[in-house]
């Protein structure tokens, strides 16, 4: 399909077998008012990997994320074209309902954003707002939550303290936790550590290495670093263009196009 | 030929005094302004309580209005401002909240909605007195509600309307937008993300901006007059649909009697009235804090 390329090191025996993916852009194009943000997009995104997408400030990747679950209709004078299919389904079709694409897509932001209640009742939220009312449930979902973003054992004892009072990391993983809660397929990353400090950054980034084996997770970074140490695919944006995307081992080892070794190289971005 | 050029230090050093000088005069100017304000507005307490505090006695509070100056009482006027306020009070939360709402979280933004926005800013400068023309045609005359309750009731929640209106507003787009796309990105519908998260966090500056243009509500008489609300009042109404007169009106018909008597009649009158706006803006601060705790 849309893939050229296949992680020869990480999962030999899929090369035989047909790709199972979670996303299909095809032909995506995106504007801001007059500005062409998004040219041409074509990108297959696979189950259970973890895809960076990397590209100077202004490249077009946040945009690219925020398409994924349509958070960019919230911003006035978008206009698109071209398809994107979730699961083969087309997410800007009128049948699929936008709040079903975030339900089974949960999103963590650029900046920790836990809403101004206690640690318990953030979790809950996502289940309340989806009419789950039985307190037993939604006091296990908490605690697995919790366990599945590694807070648990630091936060069990102050549960129903504000989230307000952990630290920047913690309030990091606490929105993961609340993604994880509505037990989503694909989990949408915006630059998650950009506002955190290296120690809960090298800890967010182990929890991803936990979760990858269960969900599908979409990266965008501008720490090529990173990009380099968690993700089995990489995608190179650049003025709105997918310059190249690759195994992550090909684009930071032997890219096939001089700008993304220009990029990885730090000559320019 | 370069050194003229240059900057002399010596030179500025000596402009230093100049500068403090300068520094003091305008502070002298600033705190003057605020012990002449506040010098006044000691004075006008002074007047009023030296005036209306001995007439402040529980039969003041017990008795109707009355010709007879010693018999005089202020209770038709506290009822009837309540019964008037439980009329403003939830029309203007209600009409002033939903719009606040609509203009902000649904509303596209575009040349109409500019203009109406435009024009509510206006609205809340526009003399009061006009308002209570417009009450006096819509809702005495053409809805035939007379001079009672609740036309004055509906006449002062559009008198407040644009200021509950613009506070909400200011307290809504405050809430911040990563808020929003938390909600929205867990699957919230919009009205989910309004009452769960855009209201809980608005409430405090939609209160408190609220009540204080709820105060005004209280304290204005032009509308009232306008309207046509008598002012010597012997009885309580029953219903929304009865006759009353309210503190302001009260207090202004007080004053425009000959004898001295009623006039520390109408200083104790204004003592209460001053009491109860301390105690609503003390709620509007109340709520501010309690909630800024979190």
């Amino acid at each position: 399909m849309a893939l050229t390329a296949v992680n020869s090191k990480k999962k030999p025996e899929m090369m035989e077998q047909e790709e199972r993916l979670v996303y299909n852009t095809k032909n995506l194009n995106l504007w801001y008012g007059d500005h062409h943000a998004l040219k041409n997009i074509n990108l297959g995104i696979k189950e259970k990997d973890v895809t960076a997408i990397i590209g100077p400030s202004g490249c077009g990747k946040s945009t690219y994320i925020k398409t994924l679950n349509r958070m960019i209709d919230l911003v006035p004078g978008v206009k698109t074209n071209g398809t994107i299919e979730y699961r083969e389904r087309d997410i800007f079709s009128k049948e699929f309902l936008v709040e079903e694409l975030r339900t089974r897509v949960g999103m963590v932001f650029q900046k920790p954003n836990p809403f101004p209640k206690s640690i318990y009742e953030n979790i809950a939220f996502g289940l309340k707002i989806h009419g789950i009312k039985n307190k037993q449930i939604i006091n296990e979902t908490v605690e697995k939550s919790l366990r599945g973003a590694a807070l648990w054992d630091e936060v069990k004892d102050r549960i129903h303290e504000p989230a307000y009072g952990l630290s920047g990391g913690q309030q990091q993983r606490l929105c993961i936790a609340r993604c994880l809660a509505l037990e989503p397929d694909v989990i949408l990353m915006d630059e998650p550590t950009s506002a955190l400090d290296p120690v809960s950054t090298l800890k967010v980034e182990e929890l991803i290495q936990e979760l990858k084996e269960r969900y599908s997770i979409i990266i965008v970074t501008h720490n090529m670093q990173q990009a380099a140490r968690i993700s089995d695919k990489t995608a190179f944006f650049l003025n709105g263009e997918v310059v190249e995307f690759d195994s992550t081992d090909t684009i930071f080892n032997s890219p096939a196009d001089s700008r993304t070794d220009d990029y990885i190289s730090g000559r320019f971005g | 030929m370069e050194n003229t050029a240059r900057v002399k230090s010596e030179e500025m050093v000596g402009r230093i005094d100049g500068r403090l000088m300068k520094n003091k005069v305008i502070k002298g100017i600033f705190l003057a302004a605020t012990a002449f304000t506040t010098i006044i507005l000691m004075v006008l307490l002074y007047r009023i309580i030296s005036q209306g505090a001995p007439y402040l006695s529980w039969d003041f509070f017990q008795n109707f209005a009355s010709r007879r100056p010693e018999q005089a009482g202020i209770k038709a006027a506290v009822i009837g401002t309540i019964w008037m306020m439980s009329v403003v009070i939830p029309t203007a939360a209600i009409l002033g909240v939903g719009t606040a709402i609509y203009l902000e979280e649904y509303a596209k933004k575009s040349a109409l909605t500019r203009w109406i926005q435009m024009n509510i800013s206006n609205l809340a400068g526009v003399p009061s007195v006009v308002f209570g023309l417009l009450g006096l045609t819509i809702f005495v005359r053409v809805f035939g509600f007379g001079n009672t309750i609740i036309a004055a009731g509906f006449t002062m929640a559009l008198l407040v309307l644009p200021v509950v209106i613009v506070a909400s507003q200011e307290a809504i787009r405050a809430v911040p937008n990563e808020l929003k796309e938390a909600s929205f990105g867990l699957g919230a519908t919009k009205w989910q993300t309004i009452y769960r998260v855009v209201l809980p966090y608005a409430i405090p500056g939609i209160a408190t901006g609220s009540i204080l243009a709820f105060s005004r509500a209280i304290g204005e008489t032009a509308p009232l007059i306008v309207v046509g609300i008598p002012t010597f009042v012997a009885f309580l109404p029953s219903g929304y649909l009865d006759q009353f007169t309210a503190l302001p009106m009260q207090i202004y018909n007080w004053t425009s009697r000959p004898q001295v008597e009623f006039h520390n009649l109408a200083a104790a009158g204004i003592i209460i009235l001053l009491a109860v706006l301390i105690l609503m803006n003390s709620v509007a601060v109340w709520i501010r804090n309690r909630f800024q705790a979190r």
